[in-house]
C-alpha cells in the first residue's frame, strides 16, 4: 500500500504542493472572515454520576463491541448504536433528539453547531483530548468555532477509489475511469448517492480543468457547479449503482454489477473479498475527518462524556481508526506497537502534506469557503436540487 | 321492564341514536381525523415553510419558494412521468396476469389446484417487504441467480433497472390485485358461460363481453393498490433500480435537507392517485364495488 503513494507521478506531487499553497491560503483567510451565528447552547460544567445508557448515532465500525462492551463494563452505560449512511442522515437523526452522540463528518458538524443542535465540549472533562490529536485535525472549522469546541475529533480518511481487480486489471492511477464517457468499464460504475458526491466531480474538474478556477471543491459558483453537475451527468451514463446504504454497496461489487467506484476502507473490509482492491488517484479526492459531538438534549451527558474520553484514547482511538481504515487523531497512537507504527504508516496519520490533497466533507454555504468575496458561491440547498437533475 | 334492569347499555344505546353513531364512529374518526388527516395536513402545510440555506431547518411561513424550484427544475417532471409510467406499468402488468390466472383457479382448476394456487398467491405476502425486494436483488445482480441460470441459454438479465423495478413492484403487489379479482371471477354464475356458449361465443368472445364487463370493479379495486403502492415506493427504485430515480427517491433526498421541497413533491402523486379515483369513479366502478 505504501508502494502505491510512491508511484504517483512527479506532476501529482507538484499539483499538491500547488493546492497545498490555496488550501492553506483559504484556511487563514477564510477562517479569519467566516463568522457564524451561533445559538448559546450551555456546556457541561462537571460530570456527575453516570446514566444506565448512551444513544450513539455513527458511522458503521466505530461503535463496535470489542470496545463499546469493556465502556459497558467500566461504567454501566449500555451503548445503543445507530448505524447511518449519509452525514444528511446524521443530522436528521440528531434533530429528533433521541441520541446523545453522533459522529458528525465536517458537512454534518457545521449544520449541527449553527443549528443549535449540539453543545459546546467543556474539554477539562476529557482528559484524553491532549496535545496528542494530530496537527491536520486540531482546530478546524468545522468543530471549533468562536473559540468553543463543538467536536472531539475521530479520525479521518480519503474517499478512495475501489476496483474489482479480476476486471480492471492494472491499478487505477485517475479518477477518468469513473468519469469520462469512454470509460472501459461502462455500465458498471458506482457512485456516492447524496449531494455532497458533487465535490467529487468538482475535485476531478479542479485537476483537469484548471480554467474553471475551482479552488476548493466546496466552494462552487455557478457555473463551477454547472460544470460539476455536467460531468455527474455524463458519469450517470456509466453509473450501474448509486449507493447510500453502504450494504447494497458491497453487495453491488460482491455481485459484480459493479466493478469501479468511489468507496470507504472499511467497505472494502467488509466485503472480504480479495478481489477488491482501493487506490487514492492522482486528483486527490474527497474525504471526512469526523469528531464526536454531543447532542444540546442529551439526557446522558456523563455517559456521554465519558465515552468522548474513553474513545480518545491512544489504545481505543487506534482501534476504531484500524477498524474503520482511517488515520487516527490521536497521534499517540502510532508509537504504540509496530502494528500501530504500520497503520499510521499506510494511512498517513501523521502526513499532513498527504491530506491536503483530501478535501475534506464540508457543508456548501452562499459565502464561498475559499475566500472569494467578488461571488456568491452556491448553497447546500442549490446543491440538493442540482443533485436531482443528475439523475433526471 | 326486567329486560331494562339487565341489559342497560343496550337500552340506552337503543334510546338514544346520536350515541349509537357516536360509539360506532368515535375510534375511526380520531384516527382518520386525529392522526391521518392531521399529519398529512402538517406535512403538506411544511410545502410553504422557509428553510434555511445553510441548516436546512425550517421555520413556518407562507411562501411559494418550494413549489417554483419543482417548477423550474425539468428534473422534477421527468422523475414524476418517469413514476407514472412504472405504477401504470406495474397495474397492467398485474392486470394482465391475473385474469387469466383467476379464470383458471376459478373455472377450471380442481379444488385442490384451486387451495394451492390461493396459498401460492398469498404465500409472498408472509414474508417482510424488504426481505422480498433483497430477494428480487440477490436474483437480478449480475453473478446472481438469473443470469446464472438463464446465461446458459445466452440470455442475460436486466440487471438493476426500471425494468427491474417493475417486477420487483409488480411481485410486491400482485396478490393485491389477484385475490378481488379470483374472488369477482367466481362470483360469476356459471350458466352465464353456457349461455354465452350457446348463443355462438367463443372463449374469447365470451371474456371480452361477458367476464371482463363484470370484472371492472374489482380490476378497478386491485389497480388502486397496485398503482397507489407503485407510486410511493422508493426502496424498490433503490435497492433493484440502478440509476432509477422515482419520486420517492427525490422525496426521500430531500426530506432532511430541503423538507418544503419534500413536502411539495409529496403532493404529486396524490394528485396522480385523486386524478386516477375521479377517472374510475367516472365508469360508475367505484359504486359496484
Amino acid at each position: 500500500m505504501k508502494k502505491r503513494y510512491r508511484a504517483l507521478p512527479a506532476m501529482a506531487a507538484a499539483a499538491a504542493l500547488v493546492l497545498a499553497g490555496c488550501a492553506a491560503d483559504a484556511g487563514s483567510n477564510g477562517a479569519g472572515e467566516l463568522t457564524f451565528d451561533v445559538p448559546d447552547v450551555p456546556t457541561l460544567d462537571e460530570k456527575g454520576d453516570y446514566e444506565d445508557a448512551v444513544d450513539i448515532i455513527a458511522w458503521s465500525g466505530f461503535v463496535e463491541p470489542e470496545w463499546a462492551d469493556a465502556f459497558t463494563d467500566e461504567t454501566g452505560c449500555v451503548v445503543n448504536r445507530r448505524v447511518a449512511g449519509t452525514s444528511d442522515e446524521m443530522v436528521q437523526l440528531m434533530r429528533t433528539g433521541d441520541y446523545d452522540l453522533v459522529s458528525a463528518s465536517g458537512d454534518a458538524s457545521l449544520r449541527l453547531i449553527v443549528g443549535g443542535d449540539v453543545a459546546p465540549i467543556n474539554t477539562e472533562l476529557i482528559p484524553n483530548f491532549s496535545d496528542d490529536i494530530v496537527e491536520g485535525m486540531k482546530g478546524q472549522l468545522y468543530d471549533t468555532i468562536n473559540g468553543k469546541v463543538y467536536g472531539i475529533p475521530i479520525g479521518r480518511g480519503a474517499n478512495i477509489l475501489q476496483y474489482n481487480t479480476e476486471v480492471v486489471t492494472e491499478e487505477p492511477t485517475s479518477w477518468d475511469i469513473v468519469w469520462e464517457a469512454d470509460s472501459p468499464y461502462a455500465g458498471q460504475i458506482t457512485a456516492y448517492d447524496a449531494p455532497i458526491y458533487i465535490a467529487d466531480a468538482a475535485v476531478y474538474l479542479m485537476y483537469h480543468e484548471p480554467e474553471l478556477g475551482i479552488e476548493n471543491p466546496y466552494a462552487l459558483d455557478e457555473e463551477q457547479l454547472a460544470a460539476a453537475i455536467e460531468l455527474l451527468q455524463q458519469q450517470n451514463d456509466l453509473v450501474s449503482e448509486y449507493w447510500s446504504d453502504p450494504v447494497a454497496q458491497i453487495t453491488s461489487f460482491a455481485g459484480g454489477t459493479t466493478v469501479a467506484g468511489t468507496s470507504w476502507e472499511i467497505l472494502r473490509k467488509l466485503a472480504a473479498d480479495d478481489r477488491l482492491q482501493g487506490t487514492l488517484p492522482v486528483e486527490g479526492s474527497t474525504g471526512w475527518s469526523d469528531a464526536w459531538m454531543i447532542s444540546a438534549e442529551s439526557d446522558a451527558p456523563n455517559c456521554a462524556y465519558e465515552w468522548m474520553n474513553y474513545t480518545s484514547s491512544a489504545e481505543v482511538n487506534g482501534k476504531i481508526a484500524m477498524n474503520f481504515g482511517m488515520a487516527p487523531a490521536n497521534g499517540a497512537f502510532c508509537e504504540l506497537n509496530d502494528e500501530a507504527a504500520a497503520h499510521c504508516e499506510e494511512f498517513n496519520a501523521l502526513n499532513e502534506e498527504y491530506f491536503e490533497n483530501v478535501w475534506y466533507w464540508t457543508t456548501p454555504i452562499e459565502q464561498c469557503l475559499d475566500g472569494r468575496t467578488d461571488v456568491t458561491c452556491t448553497s447546500f440547498q442549490e446543491w440538493t436540487d442540482a443533485w436531482v437533475s443528475v439523475k433526471g | 321492564m326486567t329486560s331494562t334492569a339487565t341489559k342497560p347499555v343496550s337500552t340506552l344505546l337503543y334510546r338514544s341514536r346520536r350515541l349509537r353513531l357516536g360509539s360506532l364512529l368515535t375510534l375511526p374518526l380520531v384516527w382518520l381525523v386525529g392522526l391521518y388527516i392531521a399529519s398529512l395536513a402538517l406535512l403538506l402545510a411544511t410545502a410553504f415553510w422557509r428553510v434555511d440555506p445553510f441548516t436546512s431547518k425550517v421555520t413556518p411561513a407562507f411562501q411559494f419558494d418550494a413549489f417554483e424550484q419543482l417548477l423550474s427544475n425539468q428534473a422534477y417532471l421527468s422523475t414524476s412521468l418517469r413514476t407514472l409510467g412504472i405504477a401504470l406499468t406495474v397495474t397492467v402488468v398485474s392486470a394482465a396476469f391475473a385474469i387469466p390466472l383467476g379464470i383458471y383457479m376459478a373455472k377450471i382448476a380442481s379444488p385442490w389446484m384451486r387451495a394451492f394456487l390461493a396459498v401460492a398467491i398469498t404465500l409472498p405476502l408472509w414474508a417482510g417487504y424488504l426481505v422480498k425486494i433483497l430477494a428480487m436483488r440477490v436474483t437480478f445482480t449480475e453473478e446472481g441467480f438469473f443470469n446464472s441460470f438463464f446465461g446458459v441459454f445466452g440470455i442475460s438479465g436486466p440487471g438493476f433497472s426500471q425494468t427491474t423495478v417493475v417486477l420487483t413492484l409488480t411481485y410486491l403487489w400482485f396478490p393485491y390485485m389477484a385475490l378481488p379479482v379470483y374472488t369477482a371471477i367466481r362470483q360469476i354464475p356459471v350458466n352465464l358461460f353456457d349461455a354465452s356458449a350457446d348463443l355462438g361465443a367463443r372463449g374469447w368472445t365470451t371474456i371480452r363481453t361477458v367476464v371482463l364487463p363484470l370484472l371492472a370493479p374489482a380490476l378497478i379495486a386491485g389497480s388502486v393498490f397496485t398503482f397507489s403502492l407503485s407510486l410511493g415506493d422508493y426502496i424498490a427504485a433503490e435497492l433493484v433500480g440502478g440509476r432509477t430515480q422515482m419520486i420517492g427517491s427525490v422525496i426521500a433526498n430531500n426530506i432532511n435537507l430541503n423538507p418544503p421541497v419534500a413536502a411539495a413533491f409529496a403532493l404529486v402523486p396524490i394528485a396522480f392517485v385523486v386524478v386516477y379515483l375521479l377517472g374510475t369513479r367516472r365508469t360508475g366502478a367505484l359504486e359496484r364495488m
